[in-house]
């Protein structure tokens, strides 16, 4: 291999040293500090007390902090649970041979991905309001019996965010899904066709497992996605919402560290968050894994 | 693929059109929505659902129409100066952000050196910390360094996206053959030159796809903004139709006009550039 020949040993760290050295100060230090802020009580980024592991200790008695990790879990699964499945089902509509339009309508169903969701919240917050709402206005017209004062915001929090969440990814995930359905080989199918297998069985055994890889990447994205959920409920409720039914994880982690100033215990939250986080993407390896034999 | 050798499709094509425009319209409606709002006087909110109704062409009262949302917001609401600021720190991020991952990712993958082996592998673990550990440790670091409320504070982090690192290297592993980089430089071309007009040209695929994923977080982004930044003139529109919507929360009209300013450049970035925007995304899902 002659490839370093005529190179220097420190034109790679050339490359690297923008890289490294925004890396080193904004994502090492401050994961440092993590730890360190993990066992200190602050009130502000200036005043600090140790207290070991007493964020800890408190975190696992704090009955918000459940009601944020209840609240997040609910609106995950809605999101593993109603929008994957639907996104799978466009997908496979989508990749019907001799479709026309298909690069149209994937671009609708993509759309409402690219809307922040701090505004995706603020279209929303109209949409859910009571009597002039679009929502209860058309539910009530196509079903008379429908309260058209339905408190969505009010009373129905979790079920609003999983529908705003619902429009917003649905497209989204597709776009995973139909890239994957499009590398399943026509052959194959065809294959499976000519050997008497029913459109059930082709899905099941032919289409199913190919998909499969992709669709467990899905849901490790949706659900790292959905346990990070701030904006959509902060900005939807103006806060946590009527009896904290809106709070989620990282509002509680962001509550604390920048309404209440302590970004020691706001940090302990954030660690809960990671050990969540990677126990998700663990899980997936291991699913992955044991695919192959 | 001709019908008579695949008749056994579960559903008809008739059918498929049918749902398919069915949640093509679910989709668009709240679009629809936001920009029939955004044009209504504030007394027809509660008489009409999408535009006021009355004698003009399709049956809408077109005269009661007004663009005085639009007008207040730019007048009196300085929406002018978010809508710059938002353009500014999202374009010198995506730009910034993009080339520090080709050139970290073209380090990993084309040189052999000490330590690239725990490079690759810091990277591929720091893609596992999720953002919002980070957030009360970076907001010190960032006190500590003098950048809160500015742009500095929010554009300098952004440029270590070990993601795109990771991204990058493989582009630069699969798409940069060795032997044109070896023979550039027999022929004494220096290693930025190589860089610039060789590598990257080869990678531009993923540098469009790369810089406009950047581009749309960095819009969006509410979180960072909102904790770093303090002072109005630096607010770019996620932070400043947030803090609308807590002070003019009855102002509808006007609360969807500022949201529809503020979704309407990416929308339209998007529709210009759909094939870059989603091979970007499905790059490290599919192929990966």
């Amino acid at each position: 291999m002659s490839r370093q020949s005529s190179t220097s040993a420190w034109v790679p760290w050339l490359f690297l040293t923008p890289f490294l050295l925004t890396f080193a100060v904004f994502s090492i230090v401050p994961l440092g500090q993590a730890v360190i802020l993990a066992a200190q009580q602050t009130f502000g980024p200036n005043t600090t007390v140790f207290v070991g592991f007493d964020n800890f200790r408190f975190l696992a008695t704090d009955p918000l902090f459940w009601t944020a990790v209840r609240n997040t879990t609910l609106y995950a699964a809605g999101a593993v649970f109603l929008q994957l499945p639907l996104s799978l089902g466009l997908a496979l509509l989508l990749n019907r041979p001799n479709l026309r339009g298909r690069m149209i309508f994937r671009a609708i169903f993509f759309a409402p991905s690219l809307v922040g969701l701090v505004f995706v919240a603020v279209i929303f917050s109209l949409i859910f309001e009571k009597r002039t709402g679009l929502l209860n206005v058309l539910l009530h017209g196509l079903i008379p019996a429908f309260d058209v004062e339905f408190p969505w915001l009010q009373e129905y929090v979790l079920p609003a965010l999983i529908i705003a969440a619902l429009w917003m990814f649905t497209g989204f995930n597709m776009v995973y899904f139909l890239a994957a359905l499009q590398n399943v080989s026509r052959d194959l199918e065809d294959a499976a066709t000519v050997d008497g297998a029913g459109p059930w069985q082709r899905f099941r055994h032919v289409i199913l497992p190919a998909i499969r890889p992709v669709g467990a990447f899905v849901v490790l994205l949706a659900l790292i996605g959905s346990f990070q959920l701030f904006e959509l409920p902060w900005i939807l409720l103006a806060g946590p919402g009527p009896e904290n039914r809106g709070l989620t994880i990282v509002m509680y982690l962001y509550q604390i560290g920048f309404v209440t100033n302590d970004l020691g215990y706001s940090s302990a939250v954030g660690w809960m968050l990671a050990f969540l986080l990677a126990s998700f993407a663990v899980a997936h390896r291991f699913f992955s894994r044991k695919e192959q034999y | 693929m001709n019908a008579a050798r695949r008749p056994a499709q579960i559903l008809s094509l008739t059918v498929v059109y049918t749902l398919l425009v069915f949640f093509a319209v679910i989709t668009l409606i709240p679009f629809v929505w936001m920009a029939a709002s955004s044009l209504k006087q504030t007394a027809d909110f509660f008489t009409s659902l999408f535009l006021p109704g009355g004698d003009g062409l399709f049956g809408v009262a077109w005269d009661r129409l007004t663009f005085v949302h639009y007008h207040d917001l730019f007048t009196k609401m300085g929406v002018g100066r978010n809508l710059l600021n938002s353009f500014f720190l999202a374009s010198v991020t995506a730009v910034l952000a993009t080339l520090s991952a080709a050139m970290g990712g073209y380090a990993l993958a084309k040189f052999r050196f000490r330590g690239r082996e725990g490079l690759t592998n810091l990277v591929l673990a720091a893609l596992i910390i999720p953002a919002p550990l980070l957030l009360a440790p970076g907001y010190k670091v960032l006190f500590q360094l003098g950048l809160l409320d500015s742009f500095g504070g929010l554009i300098l982090p952004a440029l270590a996206p070990a993601f795109g690192v990771f991204l990058f290297r493989q582009t630069m592993l699969n798409s940069v053959p060795d032997e044109l980089l070896e023979s550039a430089r027999l022929d004494g071309a220096s290693e930025i030159r190589l860089f610039t007009t060789v590598v990257l040209p080869l990678a531009r695929p993923m540098i469009g796809a790369f810089m406009l994923i950047t581009f749309l977080g960095t819009w969006n982004n509410f979180i960072s903004p909102q904790i770093i930044l303090q002072s109005q003139e630096l607010f770019p529109l996620s932070v400043a139709i947030a803090q609308m919507k807590t002070e003019y929360s009855q102002d509808y009209g006007m609360m969807m006009a500022g949201t529809l300013i503020s979704v309407a450049p990416v929308l339209t970035i998007f529709l210009l550039l759909q094939k870059e925007f989603i091979s970007g995304l499905t790059a490290g899902a599919v192929k990966g």
